[in-house]
């Protein structure tokens, strides 16, 4: 049976060192299907965040050969096959011990977002034209990639300032969710740090889920930031006519 | 010996976040008690997200003939009327308000040409009754939940197990469990606990489950003295993937079936004609699952032991819109391009319809303060589960469930528990480490999955069931020498072992339960006891923990009232 090297990051937040793994491949192989060969055979105390090994919980995130993927999705054979595969943890997280990361601080920025607010009096009818735009961004898996890829966050650790892509998809869910009657604007400015993402697009690039965070969620938010903060005819003509853009 | 650990109170305890659990949650504080959410995995990652299909509930939106009635009867004949017929009845007729909740709370549903909530066909449903979102309706689903409970402030402690339920006297009044990451022990204090702790997949071979669906609730409360029933119905979805090996068993949705997709066997027939004519593909779980199999067995198999599902009659931009991660599972996992040729399918075990008894009004267990909502409780499903009756279960259980904790939290104080039921617990769960050698808990749980999938799986007979028990005893001694290597730390090793446990416990439960009943009804199949046995119709299997033993006994299934047989009655 053909046979794979890889290599994997074993340690916690004080430090750690690539181990070197032997494992049998089999056809259609997934790096994670790898790591839990590892766990049943060799390691039994290698530490992995998986759950439902489909692609669709978003838990199995980690940095394959250096690329942020799930390792679920990864197939063992879409990878050169001449060299170890090197599986080490996402990089904009602590480690908390082999391959997994302590990604509370998402759930922290998530609190700040405040929630679906439906319009007084709505009738509940809704064109699907005007759900597919959201139910893009509601497919989010809560993976991170997009976080740990976010150059602001993994190169700049601007945590406190920043609240990444994965909460500009879920805030430009909420507003242009068809019914919704609340500007996240001024939290969007002000809290999220909208302002330091400069458009590169890598988020887009890693996410699993195909979403164009970049194109359809972060753009459009940038331009009702600058609408609300910096056009003074388009803020007075909302006054006037209190109407929501959807 | 008192080992250190940290202590957290609140009025109501629910252990599980998935759809029942956040549900419950959100119900309870509704109700203004105090609400702590425990859960193995980070939140929102719960098997919930992996539901596809869709929500059944009678709302009418596409097939104006549609009411609770209708979904009424079809639950109870899909269960082969081993349900109780009240949970049947209070899961049709609350359903809808479930779903126009979970739109209010902000899920987008795809929608009806007049804007409403669209509905899809599936199998055993007489009338269009899905709501749904593409085929990822339970990441849709617990989203909305998780945002909901978040924004009303309930406290999750993520990554973290329960292990032990504290009782005082005959009531339970907490729990003991560790956090996953550091391994540290804590005990929750609780007037109230809703287990949602989901089903029991993990103990078989070929699985659509994760690795959290261990069984861990209904041992809990088996250990606890509550009644467990209808632990001989496992459901084995007709489709999971078959091939390549590492995919094998993962789910491909009923909607496939639902949005006309059409199952062959290597001749190119339609096999079900054979088995339901009337029905077709869109047949219940129990009859699809058992004539693939019977299809392979008999040779008409596929190249991998499957059979194919074929979608790629319909347009390829209508099966990307309606069937999104089915076209890129297949794509990326398998390399087919499923609107372009067939799926390679095969049965999965998939759902538990057995677990811990509970009243259909409270979703109270037999013991005091513990209730227990979505997979891990039984009654409404009977011996078959109907697709698409599973979120909407979570849904109005889980309500039910969380309004009975909270009322009782409201009109009792903290129970008291002796230290010794902690120092029990956490002796047990550090014995792994304190074995000088030992086996690893992985070959036992590998053994078990062989065992499970081989000799109490799809059909069963006696040799086979009494065999597996057998080997079930010899897997609890091995359990006895586990040990664990490493540290506490983030140790998966050490979370397997503990698991184990309960996995053992409940697939006694099973195979006992399922040597028991003598006949073949819904999901159980006796080669041996071929038919359906009307004596046996009329019982439920209770499964009870007497004085530290597993005792089975007959209970006679409810009656439903006058009005209610009436409608069980229409053609």
């Amino acid at each position: 049976m053909k046979e794979a090297v890889l290599r994997v990051f074993r340690g916690t937040a004080d430090g750690g060192e690539l181990v070197e793994y032997r494992v049998p491949v089999a056809p259609g192989m997934v790096v994670l299907d790898a790591l839990h060969h590892i766990q049943g055979y060799l390691a039994p105390d290698l530490a992995v965040r998986w759950n439902c090994k489909a692609g669709k919980c978003g838990s199995c995130s980690a940095e394959v050969n250096g690329r942020p993927r799930l390792t679920c999705k990864t197939r063992m054979d879409s990878l050169p096959a001449d060299r170890p595969i090197v599986v080490t943890p996402m990089k904009a997280f602590p480690v908390l011990r082999d391959l997994v990361t302590d990604v509370s601080w998402n759930y922290e920025v998530n609190r700040k977002i405040p929630p679906f607010s439906p319009r007084a009096g709505t009738d509940w009818k809704m064109s699907q034209a005007d759900v597919d735009r959201v139910q893009e961004f509601r497919k989010c898996i809560e993976c991170f990639l997009c976080q740990n890829v976010c150059h602001v966050l993994r190169d700049h650790g601007k945590k406190r300032e920043f609240g990444g892509p994965r909460f500009f998809v879920r805030v430009a869910a909420l507003e242009m969710h068809p019914l919704d009657g609340l500007s996240r604007t001024k939290l969007l400015k002000e809290e999220l740090g909208l302002g330091y993402c400069n458009i590169t697009k890598c988020c887009t690039e890693v996410c699993p889920e195909d979403i164009h965070i970049t194109d359809n969620a972060i753009i459009p938010l940038k331009e009702r930031v600058i609408d609300d903060f910096y056009d003074p005819l388009a803020k007075l003509l909302r006054k006037v006519f209190g109407r929501k853009r959807t | 010996m008192s080992r250190p650990y940290e202590t957290r109170e609140h009025d109501v305890l629910v252990v599980g976040a998935g759809g029942a659990g956040l549900r419950a949650a959100i119900e309870a504080l509704a109700r203004g008690a105090s609400v702590g959410v425990v859960c193995k995995s980070l939140l929102g990652k719960a098997h919930t997200v992996m539901a596809e299909g869709g929500i059944a509930a009678a709302m009418a939106n596409v097939d104006p003939a549609d009411d609770w009635r209708a979904h009424f009867r079809d639950t109870m004949r899909g269960g082969k009327f081993l349900n109780n017929w009240r949970m049947a009845q209070i899961h049709a007729q609350e359903a809808p308000d479930r779903v126009r909740e979970l739109e209010q709370w902000g899920a987008l549903f795809d929608r009806t040409a007049d804007g409403d909530i669209l509905q899809r066909a599936f199998g055993g449903h007489t009338f269009k009754r899905l709501c749904h979102v593409g085929d990822r309706t339970g990441l849709e689903m617990i989203r909305t939940l998780q945002d909901r409970g978040v924004q009303m402030g309930f406290h999750v402690y993520m990554e973290c197990a329960v292990t032990k339920l504290l009782t005082d006297g005959d009531r339970v009044c907490g729990a003991v469990g560790y956090w996953r990451e550091q391994g540290r022990f804590v005990v929750f204090r609780a007037k109230s606990v809703v287990l949602a702790t989901g089903g029991i997949g993990k103990a078989w071979k070929i699985t659509s489950n994760s690795w959290e669906y261990t069984g861990d609730g209904m041992a809990l409360a088996f250990d606890a003295g509550a009644e467990l029933v209808d632990m001989e119905f496992v459901q084995f979805h007709p489709t999971g993937m078959v091939w390549p090996p590492g995919v094998q068993g993962l789910l491909v949705t009923e909607a496939v079936r639902g949005e006309g997709g059409v199952l062959r066997n290597r001749l190119g027939e339609r096999f079900m004609e054979r088995y339901d004519p009337e029905k077709l593909d869109l047949s219940t779980r129990d009859v699809v699952a058992r004539a693939i199999y019977t299809e392979v067995r008999e040779g008409r198999g596929t190249e991998h032991g499957g059979a194919f599902l074929d979608i790629s009659q319909k347009p390829a931009e209508y099966v990307k819109r309606k069937l999104p991660s089915m076209y890129h599972q297949f794509l990326e996992l398998a390399d087919v391009d499923i609107t372009k040729g067939p799926m390679e399918v095969g049965p999965t075990c998939h759902y538990m319809m057995g677990g811990v008894r509970v009243d259909a009004e409270t979703a109270e267990t037999s013991v005091p303060g513990l209730y227990a909502a979505g997979e891990v409780a039984a009654g409404l499903h009977g011996a078959n589960r109907l697709g698409g009756n599973s979120l909407s279960d979570l849904l109005v259980f889980g309500r039910r469930a969380g309004l009975a904790a909270a009322e009782r939290a409201g009109r009792t104080g903290p129970g008291a528990f002796d230290e010794r039921q902690i120092d029990e617990a956490t002796a047990e769960m550090l014995a792994f480490f304190e074995r000088p050698d030992g086996e690893s808990p992985y070959a036992v749980h590998r053994d078990l999955t062989e065992t499970m999938q081989s000799l109490v799986g799809i059909f069963r007979n006696r040799d086979d069931l009494e065999s597996g028990l057998a080997k079930i005893r010899e897997f609890r001694d091995r359990w006895d020498r586990i040990r664990v290597e490493g540290s506490r730390l983030f140790n998966p090793g050490w979370h397997l072992a503990r698991d184990l446990k309960a996995m053992l416990t409940v697939s006694e439960a099973v195979a006992r339960s399922a040597l028991r009943r003598e006949e073949s009804r819904g999901a159980h199949s006796r080669t041996d006891f071929a038919r359906s046995d009307p004596t046996w119709g009329k019982k439920n299997i209770v499964v009870k923990r007497v004085g530290g033993a597993m005792e089975l006994s007959e209970r006679p299934v409810p009656e439903p009232p006058p009005d209610l047989k009436t409608i069980l009655e229409a053609p």
